[in-house]
């Protein structure tokens, strides 16, 4: 049997992938069942130019929507993170059309009528949800869509904060607004505008700005390489288990 | 007494003197009104077409979301929120074709069946708190206070969700008499302000809107009171815009119900937010001797 | 307005495309003018509710299309509550806007308000307003 643990080692020999039909915008092909959606499509034979970033799930670029046999939903993922299954049937969509408007952002203050301005048809929203539906990244996008309307930037910014601007929810939207840029908006407004300042970040820059590590820095520029490596190597590291009281021997710049 | 409650878009912005007066009056009411977790516009504007159910989607959202917190009331201040809810709760109820297919649509939410009693403050007031018992906890009377009370559309029709009769309604006037207020009756008080025309024809809003004033006023009103969003923004606010324009148009006060409430319950004006009025609006309970000079200074 | 009626400008679907929409008999109106009467909008109007509703009962497409009266309309309800026939004219009016913003036409276009509108406009002036006059 193809699943017996090899009595030397304990590894389980390495099975054949079974191989399962997809349809790829339409055309059938076998491919691995082990693949995601992309390198399914690549071991189909097409090659991306577009429509493919970082292949770890984040960049939103590679955007598919498909759907299973007697299954009337829509399914949608992202083609580097999903797993092909049997009969599907699907296409790429590497962009959808979305208006982003343009704005001189220094001019804002943080004020929803800022972003009204900017996206007036946020106020077509029949709060249908099929934005959320699509969503590959699981964002409740109508419900920040609901902060957006409220004038709740902060709850808007943090509901979408894993949004990876996929575009998949502008596809769907009854109301044909580009949700994901208005988000990215009211994320911009509450980075900026609503939340308060680190007293601690604005202390460090100036005390940075004031020349504090301008020494270290220029004993470390002075070194040849190998002395750099050893310096490097012989480095004082904070140990896994230290408190919170821990300081480093050398406390010239703390 | 525990109710759930449905504020509203503008509540949260514009309109805060609604939301923040009312929430105010209620906890010295000893009345706890429970925001809903989580909610979404409601619409504003209930669709009117036979065959047209997506728009119906946004309310009874919040109702199944009222639903899931386990209220059996909801509460709204706003009344085009309350049309628009009430509507569509009614649908849910009584129409079991429309109802199966909207719960069928919201496949990621649990069915609804329309047992959720949507109520404005103002029946609220009325039916489940008292006017008698309001009336022994007002401390500040609006004695002598001319105020012509504006009912609008919403509230009123149609008759299917009307909080009184549809031509010859009493409550707004029950509730501004049980606050010690003289009520004036008007003819248009319950003519419509122009609503979301102001986009469309925002022209002639202006012109019905200031008939509406002009009517109150030649009543003997000295301030008006609301309960909507738009008819504060289409009698209150563009009145910048009828003074000038239309002969003898003059400033009035305009408030939300709940502010006059606030203040009859003797709470401080800042619970008010009076500054999202005219300015005419604070200026006139000075003079009426109806809030402390100090507090509102 | 010219109201000569011949085979070649009447719509005989006009009615039965209005009752799909709003599930009105246009018919029911015994044109008695009570909705006109009541209208706040009505000196506002190119063809008063009452007329409207004759056209429509005439399958007066064009007229009715062309008309501002669907457009001027704020939903009050007033007619509605006063009718003697018991016809909901909102749900007639909103099938005539409908017949317009079902074909993707607009009647107001949210990307040209202007800022300064915006930063006074309430959020229900914009969700009314686009609800009933976008597509």
């Amino acid at each position: 049997m193809s699943s017996t643990t090899d009595a030397a080692t304990g590894v389980k020999p390495q099975v054949a992938a079974k191989m399962i039909p997809i349809f790829v915008m339409g055309k059938k092909y076998e491919v691995p069942d082990s693949l995601t959606i992309m390198k399914a499509i690549e071991y189909a034979g097409y090659k991306y130019i577009r429509g493919c970033g970082c292949r770890g799930g984040v960049c939103g670029a590679c955007s598919t929507v498909y759907r299973k046999p007697g299954d009337y939903k829509i399914y949608t993922g992202l083609a580097c993170q999903t797993v092909v299954e049997p009969n599907m049937y699907l296409t790429q969509l590497p962009f959808y059309p979305a208006i982003r408007a343009t704005y001189n952002f220094e001019d804002l203050q943080g004020r929803p009528e800022e972003i009204y301005e900017l996206y007036p048809e946020v106020f077509r929203c029949v709060a249908c949800n099929a934005c959320t539906k699509v969503c590959p990244m699981d964002v409740q996008v109508m419900d920040y869509i609901a902060a957006i309307k409220r004038g709740d930037i902060k709850a808007a910014a943090e509901i979408s904060f894993d949004c990876i601007q996929c575009g998949l929810c502008a596809s769907r939207c009854f109301a044909e607004t580009p949700q994901y840029h208005i988000a990215q908006l009211a994320r911009r407004l509450n980075g900026a505008y609503l939340t308060p300042r680190a007293e601690h970040l604005a202390t460090m820059v100036a005390n940075i700005e004031a020349g504090r590590y301008k020494t270290g820095l220029e004993e470390l520029k002075a070194m040849n390489a190998e002395t750099l490596r050893k310096t490097y190597q012989e480095r004082e590291l904070e140990p896994a288990t230290a408190g919170d009281d821990w300081t480093p021997k050398d406390t010239r710049y703390l | 007494m525990k109710i759930g409650y449905y504020p509203g878009c503008t509540l949260k912005t514009k309109a805060r003197n609604l939301e923040e007066s009312a929430l105010a009056a209620l906890k010295v009411l000893g009345v706890e009104a429970v925001e809903l977790p989580r909610w979404n516009c409601c619409g504003a504007v209930y669709s009117l077409a036979d065959d047209d159910l997506i728009h119906l989607i946004a309310p009874v959202r919040d109702l199944i979301r009222a639903r899931e917190s386990g209220h059996d009331t909801l509460l709204t201040l706003c009344s085009m929120c309350y049309n628009t809810l009430a509507r569509a709760n009614d649908i849910m109820k009584n129409d079991a074709e429309k109802a199966k297919t909207i719960n069928m649509f919201m496949d990621e939410e649990p069915d609804y069946d329309g047992s959720v009693k949507v109520v404005h403050m103002l029946d609220f007031m009325r039916d489940q708190y008292g006017w008698d018992k309001l009336k022994e906890k007002v401390k500040v009377p609006l004695n002598g206070f001319k105020v012509g009370p504006y009912y609008g559309c919403t509230l009123l029709r149609p008759k299917e969700v009307a909080l009184d009769k549809v031509d010859r309604p009493i409550i707004f006037r029950e509730f501004m008499e049980t606050l010690g207020a003289e009520v004036i009756d008007y003819p248009m008080a319950t003519q419509c302000c122009g609503s979301y025309q102001v986009l469309g024809a925002p022209d002639i809003t202006l012109k019905i809107s200031h008939d509406i004033i002009r009517d109150a006023l030649a009543h003997g009103a000295e301030a008006l009171a609301l309960t909507c969003p738009l008819c504060d923004f289409n009698l209150g606010k563009r009145q910048d815009l009828m003074i000038g324009k239309f002969d003898g148009a003059k400033d009035m006060p305009a408030f939300y119900f709940t502010q006059l409430l606030a203040v009859a319950l003797g709470l401080p004006v800042e619970a008010c937010h009076f500054d999202l009025n005219r300015s005419s609006a604070l200026g006139i309970l000075k003079q009426k001797g109806l809030i402390k000079e100090a507090s509102a200074a | 307005m010219s109201r000569e009626i011949t085979s070649k400008n009447i719509d005989d679907k006009l009615k039965q495309k209005i009752r799909e929409i709003s599930g009105e008999i246009v018919q029911q109106c015994m044109q008695c003018g009570t909705c006109s009467g009541s209208c706040p909008m009505i000196e506002h109007l190119d063809y008063s509710p009452r007329l409207l509703m004759a056209l429509l009962q005439w399958g007066q497409a064009e007229k009715v299309l062309g008309s501002n009266t669907a457009w001027i309309c704020a939903s009050c309800h007033v007619c509605q509550a006063r009718c003697p026939r018991g016809v909901e004219i909102p749900r007639v009016m909103e099938a005539v806007r409908l017949l317009k913003l079902r074909a993707n036409v607009n009647h107001i276009e949210p990307s040209n308000l202007q800022p300064e509108e915006i930063i006074d406009l309430p959020q229900i002036a914009m969700v009314s307003g686009f609800r009933k006059m976008t597509s």
